[in-house]
């Protein structure tokens, strides 16, 4: 069977050179995109931060480095379609729009936290962000993802669901067999492979068949498939619009692989010895999602470094705020302790 | 001459329908040809020679209904033979059911029984159908998937004509990837939508239990309240007859365990339909476990849609003042037989159907406790971090001072289930365990 295959070659087969985009942002795009982002790397690091102090505590994953994924793809959707991830989900969380105070809170464990101090890093939801998730089990999210898209088939509206996996999470079976049933039931949801290369300590090169080319495990299932510079926010807003406008015309499933990397650990109790210093910092003087945006807004003198200074201190300041809130802000009542176990009937 | 009997065609086949003779009398028939057609009461069968020779007699009309297991249905050869006992298809002689016979259920539970109500007989299966189609025809946000569930009508025919009334938009054949569609049906359930989730058997829902625990049960405990998952997981759980090991594990203490779920296992039909209702309505994830053996038997039914049991109430099934015997699912067979020998003795004991896992009922049980000073626990599944283990700990702890005996236990057996009839039969509880453990805590 012919695979209908959106499949971006790439020239020389290494995975820091994905094909990249000709799509121009305008001024706005451009500024709305370094804000975005900005305000993950900013939150991240103050994440770390706290984590360090002692305010965090248990698993916390963070989302430097990939921002432009997420952000890229927020922009190619639509009011009201679903975001559905894993535990490195803080980055997802503030791009559907919630509240910086009420995640920092919840990695507090405190009771403004969004799930009130009872989920932490790894468990947030949002019902009116429709953000489902935050999940700790490596690969649930994904047919949980299809889910959320058999809702929207079901209900006969034309939302799509987006469900975001590592490369890791790319070994685990359920997502076959997610990916069997978005095809046969032509499902609007679009698998985002979040390819940061490694799973824990585990290079995909070590852990996976056919490493370098993730989204093409799609192909056995009749779905399209495209491998994207993840590092680069219009192309992935870009490759985004094609998913989704896939998705809308009742075609069914997308795979997006996203070619990316985090620079810091996998949480912060993770040495990274794994890897080389000089791997993360080619990877940030090169190909940093951030600087590539700020240098282009620079360039074509979209904004003055003054301006771009004022949106840096206003980041900051959202941060501060949300930390400040987060270190001040209650443990839980131990009277919730018992609450929200069942929905009373 | 070989006789030809009426086959079992599934584990638990009692009896059946012969629907038609394909070669008449006289014809010859050979090895592999089908000569008659068996209705069961999950699907039309065919029936194939094993011996070859003229159809000499033919002792079962086509049409007849309840034709027993091993009845001799024809005879192939010389006509002057007597029906030698061969069996064409091994006869499964399911241990189960030599149990005595159940005694009927004529009084369902009062709390829901207003005087006057009408009754229908219906079976479990018909019952399960019936509460899943109502539901379905009042909200149009539930549905049902699992494997076979439609063009097949289901593997044991719970959701036979369902995909004719309500077509494959709601009745949705899946993949055999219970880890999947489990994992899917959740993720409906967190966009709104009411999935009544088939299992084939239960043995297979481990491959999804994942998601049942970790995504459908704990999400609005970690969401603060948010994200409930409206969910029933349902279908044939614990021994069927003679389907060994992987295919015959009673899952109520495991799903019993787990905050965030509600766990049911009724035993009558009423209960069936009614807690089938109360599931399906209601906002948590709900693990329905029904029993193979029981699908084709036939209990009262209150008559029409409103029939609703709540979730979390035991049911008193036989009331007596000697010694009290808890129970749920198809061990309440054990349970109420146990209680007919006992009466025979003098013995009067009250019988508790436990109805819903979790949450148990647990002031019913104690409140009997109480009356009786005396309780037998019976569960099928293994012994060890039972249901009725929890039983015991909970009414040593909450009626230490009424009892007048430790709390006695009768289970399935400490082993993996075995094959041989024998063995099997050996595994499983059985009245008489039932009949001398509440002999043992009279002292008697
Ligand atoms: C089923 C399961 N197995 C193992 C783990 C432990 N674990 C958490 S994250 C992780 C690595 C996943 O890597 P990847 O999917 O690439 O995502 P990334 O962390 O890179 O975003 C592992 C093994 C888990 N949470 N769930
Ligand atoms: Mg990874």
């Amino acid at each position: 069977m012919a695979v209908k295959s959106a499949y971006i070659a790439r020239k020389n087969g290494k995975s820091d050179k994905p094909a990249p985009s000709n799509s121009g942002f305008t001024a706005e795009e451009e500024l709305h995109a370094y804000r975005e982002m900005l305000l993950i790397r900013r939150f991240e690091e103050k994440a770390g931060q706290l984590y360090g102090m002692g305010f965090i505590g248990g698993f916390c994953h963070l989302y430097i480095g990939q921002e432009a994924v997420v952000v890229g793809m927020q922009m190619a959707q639509k009011q009201g379609d679903q975001v559905i991830t894993s535990y490195r989900d803080h980055g997802h969380m503030l791009a559907c729009g919630m509240d910086p105070k009420g995640v920092m809170a919840e990695l507090t464990g405190r009771r403004g936290g969004l799930s009130k101090g009872k989920g932490g890093s790894m468990h947030m939801f949002s019902r009116e962000k429709h953000f489902f998730g935050g999940h700790g089990i490596v690969g649930a999210q994904v047919p949980l993802g299809a889910g959320l898209a058999f809702a929207n088939k079901y209900r006969g509206n034309d939302h799509v669901a987006v469900a975001y996996f590592g490369d890791g999470a790319a070994n685990q079976g359920q997502v076959y067999e997610t990916f069997n049933m978005a095809s046969i039931w032509k499902l609007p949801v679009i698998f985002i492979i979040e390819n940061n290369r490694y799973a824990m300590g585990t290079a995909a090169t070590r852990s996976t068949a056919m490493a370098e080319q993730l989204g093409a495990r799609g192909s056995a299932f009749g779905i399209p498939f495209e491998q994207i510079d993840g590092m680069d926010v219009r192309a992935v807003r870009e490759a985004g619009e094609r998913a989704v406008a896939h998705c809308r015309a009742g075609e069914g499933p997308y795979i997006l692989e996203m070619m990316t990397y985090r620079y810091r650990g996998h949480s912060m109790s993770d040495p990274a010895k794994y890897r080389s210093k000089e791997e993360v910092q080619k990877m940030r003087e090169e190909h940093d999602p951030i600087e590539q945006v700020k240098a282009r807004i620079l360039n074509g003198k979209m904004a003055s470094e003054d301006e771009l200074k004022r949106i840096d201190s206003e980041i900051r300041a959202i941060v501060t705020e949300a930390a400040e809130f987060a270190q001040n802000d209650p443990e839980p009542d131990a009277s919730e302790l018992y609450t929200d176990i069942y929905v009373n009937a | 001459m070989p006789s030809i009997l009426m086959p079992a065609l599934s584990p638990t086949m009692e009896e059946g329908k012969l629907a038609k003779w394909l070669k008449q009398v006289g014809d010859m028939v050979k090895p592999g040809d089908v000569i008659a057609e068996i209705e069961t009461d999950k699907a039309t069968m065919e029936v194939e020679a094993v011996d070859e020779g003229p159809l000499s007699a033919i002792l079962v009309p086509a049409g007849t209904e309840h034709v027993k297991v091993n009845t001799p249905i024809a005879v192939i050869g010389a006509a002057d033979a007597v029906p030698a006992p061969k069996t064409e298809v091994p006869k499964p002689a399911p241990a189960t059911l030599a149990a005595p016979p159940v005694v009927t259920q004529s009084a369902p539970p009062e709390e829901a029984n207003p005087t006057g109500t009408e009754m229908e007989t219906m079976t479990v299966r018909e019952a399960i159908r019936a509460a899943m189609s109502e539901e379905m025809r009042r909200d149009p946000e539930v549905f049902l998937m699992g494997e076979e569930v439609g063009q097949y009508q289901g593997a044991y025919k719970i959701s036979q004509g369902m995909l004719e009334e309500f077509g494959p938009q709601r009745i949705i054949d899946t993949p055999i990837t219970e880890h999947g569609f489990a994992g899917l049906a959740v993720g409906a359930g967190f966009a709104g939508l009411k999935p009544i989730v088939e299992f084939m058997t239960f043995n297979f829902s481990m491959q999804a239990i994942d998601h049942i625990i970790n995504s459908a049960a704990k999400t609005l405990y970690m969401s603060g309240g948010q994200m409930g998952c409206s969910i029933v997981f349902r279908g044939p759980n614990g021994a069927a007859a003679r389907v060994a090991a992987q295919h015959s594990q009673d899952y109520a203490a495991w799903y019993g365990h787990i905050p965030g779920l509600k766990v049911v296992m009724p035993y009558t039909a009423a209960d069936a339909k009614g807690l089938m209702k109360a599931a399906i309505r209601d906002p948590n994830p709900v693990v329905f476990l029904e029993n193979e053996i029981l699908y084709g038997k036939s209990f009262e039914v209150p008559k029409g849609d409103d029939w609703i049991v709540p979730i979390g109430k035991a049911r008193i099934a036989r009331t007596g003042r000697h010694v009290t015997i808890v129970s749920f699912g198809i061990s309440m067979i054990l349970a109420l037989s146990a209680a007919e020998k006992l009466a025979a003795e003098g013995i009067e004991a009250e019988v508790i159907d436990l109805r819903s896992i979790r949450p148990l009922d647990l002031p019913t049980v104690i409140e009997s406790v109480k009356k009786t000073n005396r309780c037998v626990c019976v569960e099928e599944g293994f012994p060890q971090f039972s249901v009725t283990s929890e039983l015991a700990a909970q009414v040593m702890t909450h009626a230490f001072d009424y009892l007048d005996a430790p709390v006695a236990r009768v289970a399935g057996k400490d082993v993996p289930m075995p094959y041989a009839a024998n063995l099997e039969k050996l595994a499983l509880p059985n009245a008489d365990e039932v009949v001398a453990a509440a002999k043992a805590v009279l002292y008697v």
